[in-house]
């Protein structure tokens, strides 16, 4: 059900994340989502791709440091109050978001949300009880 | 102003004489009471009966750095501990620190040595002096504490640290002599500054400054900006501390060593030979005065060369020229004597972390900057910046408590520092010195 993220060690410096890039589109990846968390000296690019082994070992032959994790992709309905809904479901079973972005694609009239939990199979737990869905990967990746 | 006319300025011939007297009871002594030397010098197949002349001093072994960490703490101690009235330690090192002691008599050498220094340095009798060395295990703050008072100058043992205090006691005191870092003397005109207040408007006169290398082009600027006549001061508590050598204020060219306390010679530090005067290479000094803890060619690692020319302040004694740069990677950080390996000790406890590392020293508003460039591995990295920001700051915590020295440390992508080319990669000094 839960779908993998792969994240990438970047120094803050110019050309590094078309270096990712270029590593990516060599290998015929096609990213599928993306977030990227910054501070003064180094950051880390998160993405969802189409093909995690490929893009993993084309990274790793490229000299980075990767690391795949798991996060969960579910659906949010796309109108006021749909993101605050999930929240609050997780908040009241005291599940924290570490972070969070928004896939690229939607889906039909909803939005597809990338959640990497403190406690991943509670959180899916959580929300799967409540009627809200969860993307599985190998669907994900190629949506 | 010369402290001890008698010997500062004694003729060559008498003082060689009084020289090989003290080196000979000196290595009778260490062979007597101290394991190492007597093993050393039976492994060369020496006596102390031997030496029987100065030039025989070359035929003896050199002590470094890690025989006296071998024998931590008191196995270099040539006295029973009941004659032991003060004890030092070197600044930061890892494992084990170099441990010192002094006997009553070798205090009253030191505070000797200490106030011809200052009388060198431009001191005298009616002198107020701002020690803002650190007090402590460190030699410098008690060095020329013990120094001043026995000049008969007035100390203000400040030590080192709360500057914006420090401040006021010089604009309030009206302190003559400077005794400091000369890194520290610079964050103290800065401090001022940033106060309203000017050193032109205080009394200062003349400043000792020593315990890290300095460049001419920052001797100019401390005394700019300090409105003082700075002088360098040459010391390591493995030989004494402070008072080892010191230079003249008439000639500011070069420091004077106390030769009838210390022998030195400078060698190539590569084969060892001993290299003639005025060729530049590391210093050996051996102490044949102290009793506590004497040294025989003791390699200082410091790189600087001897000058025998007189000099115009009277002094006989030679002078070494301004160290120029060390022979081991050591670095001085504010003071602190830092070697690139307990760095990585250091990295090797921390799980996760690769010992690739690159220091790089800096100095901004004219205080050490210490940044390390630190590999992450596959295993330490987190896709959560927080936990990435937690281990650097691991890093930076266990280095400030094992070493003593702040530092920043910089995560780095993986093989982005260079393998195994020596020293030079490890360290990069941006200091200009």
């Amino acid at each position: 059900m839960q779908a993998q993220q792969i994240s990438i060690f970047l120094e803050n410096k110019a050309g590094r994340l078309s270096d990712v890039t270029k590593i990516l589109s060599d290998s015929g990846v096609n990213i599928r989502a993306l977030s990227l968390a910054d501070t003064s000296d180094f950051g880390v690019l998160r993405l969802i791709v189409d093909n995690n082994a490929k893009a993993e070992e084309a990274l790793r032959n490229g000299g980075f440091t990767v690391k795949t994790t798991p996060v969960v992709a579910a659906l949010v309905n796309d109108r006021p109050g749909g993101l605050h809904g999930i929240l609050e479901l997780l908040t009241k079973a005291g599940i924290n978001v570490e972070y969070m972005y928004a896939f690229v694609a939607q889906s039909g009239d909803n939005a597809v949300m990338i959640f990497r939990f403190n406690k991943t199979d509670d959180a899916m737990a959580v929300l799967s009880e409540n009627g809200v869905e969860i993307i599985d990967g190998e669907k994900l990746y190629t949506m | 102003m010369i402290y001890n006319i008698e010997y500062e300025t004694m003729p060559r011939e008498a003082l060689e004489s009084i020289q090989l007297r003290r080196l000979q009871a000196t290595l009778s002594r260490v062979f007597a009471t101290v394991p190492f030397y007597r093993s050393k010098f039976l492994e060369a197949g020496l006596k102390p009966g031997n030496i029987k002349t100065l030039a025989d001093l070359a035929h003896l072994p050199f002590t470094n750095k890690q025989d006296l960490r071998d024998n931590y703490p008191f196995g270099m101690f040539a006295v029973p501990m009941d004659n032991v009235v003060r004890i030092h330690a070197s600044s930061g090192t890892t494992g084990q620190p170099t441990v010192v002691g002094y006997t009553a008599r070798d205090i009253d050498t030191w505070a000797e040595l200490m106030a011809r220094a200052l009388t060198a340095g431009g001191a005298s009798r009616g002198d107020i002096i701002h020690n803002a060395y650190g007090y402590g295990l460190f030699t410098g703050g008690l060095g020329v504490h013990y120094g001043a008072e026995k000049l008969g100058a007035s100390v203000i043992p400040v030590s080192g640290g709360n500057t914006r205090r420090q401040v006021i006691i010089m604009k309030d005191f009206g302190p003559s002599i400077l005794t400091a870092t000369p890194s520290y003397s610079l964050h103290l005109a800065e401090a001022a500054e940033e106060m309203g207040v000017s050193f032109k408007d205080l009394n200062f006169r003349f400043g000792v400054f020593g315990a890290e290398p300095w460049s001419e082009s920052m001797r100019r600027e401390i005394e700019e900006k300090l409105n003082l006549k700075a002088v360098d001061i040459y010391g390591l508590s493995e030989v004494i501390g402070p008072g080892v050598a010191i230079e003249c204020h008439e000639a500011q060219n070069g420091l004077h060593i106390f030769e009838d306390h210390f022998i030195p010679e400078i060698i190539d530090p590569d084969t060892g030979q001993a290299l003639p005067h005025g060729e530049t290479g590391e210093l050996v000094i051996t102490s044949i005065t102290k009793e506590a803890f004497p040294v025989i060619r003791y390699r200082t690692r410091d790189i600087t060369s001897l000058n025998p020319e007189p000099c115009i302040c009277g002094r006989t004694m030679v002078r070494m020229g301004k160290v120029s740069g060390r022979t081991d990677d050591m670095l001085i950080i504010r003071g602190v004597n830092v070697f690139p390996s307990q760095i990585e000790s250091v990295l090797m406890e921390i799980d996760g972390v690769e010992p690739h590392y690159q220091l790089e020293v800096d100095r901004k508003d004219n205080l050490d900057i210490l940044t390390a460039r630190v590999e992450i591995s596959d295993k330490a990295f987190s896709d959560e910046v927080k936990e990435l920001q937690r281990l650097s700051s691991t890093i930076e915590n266990n280095i400030k408590e094992t070493l003593g020295v702040s530092v920043s440390v910089k995560l780095a992508e993986p093989k982005t520092i260079a393998r195994s080319e020596g020293k030079a990669a490890r360290v990069i000094d941006k200091r200009k010195l």
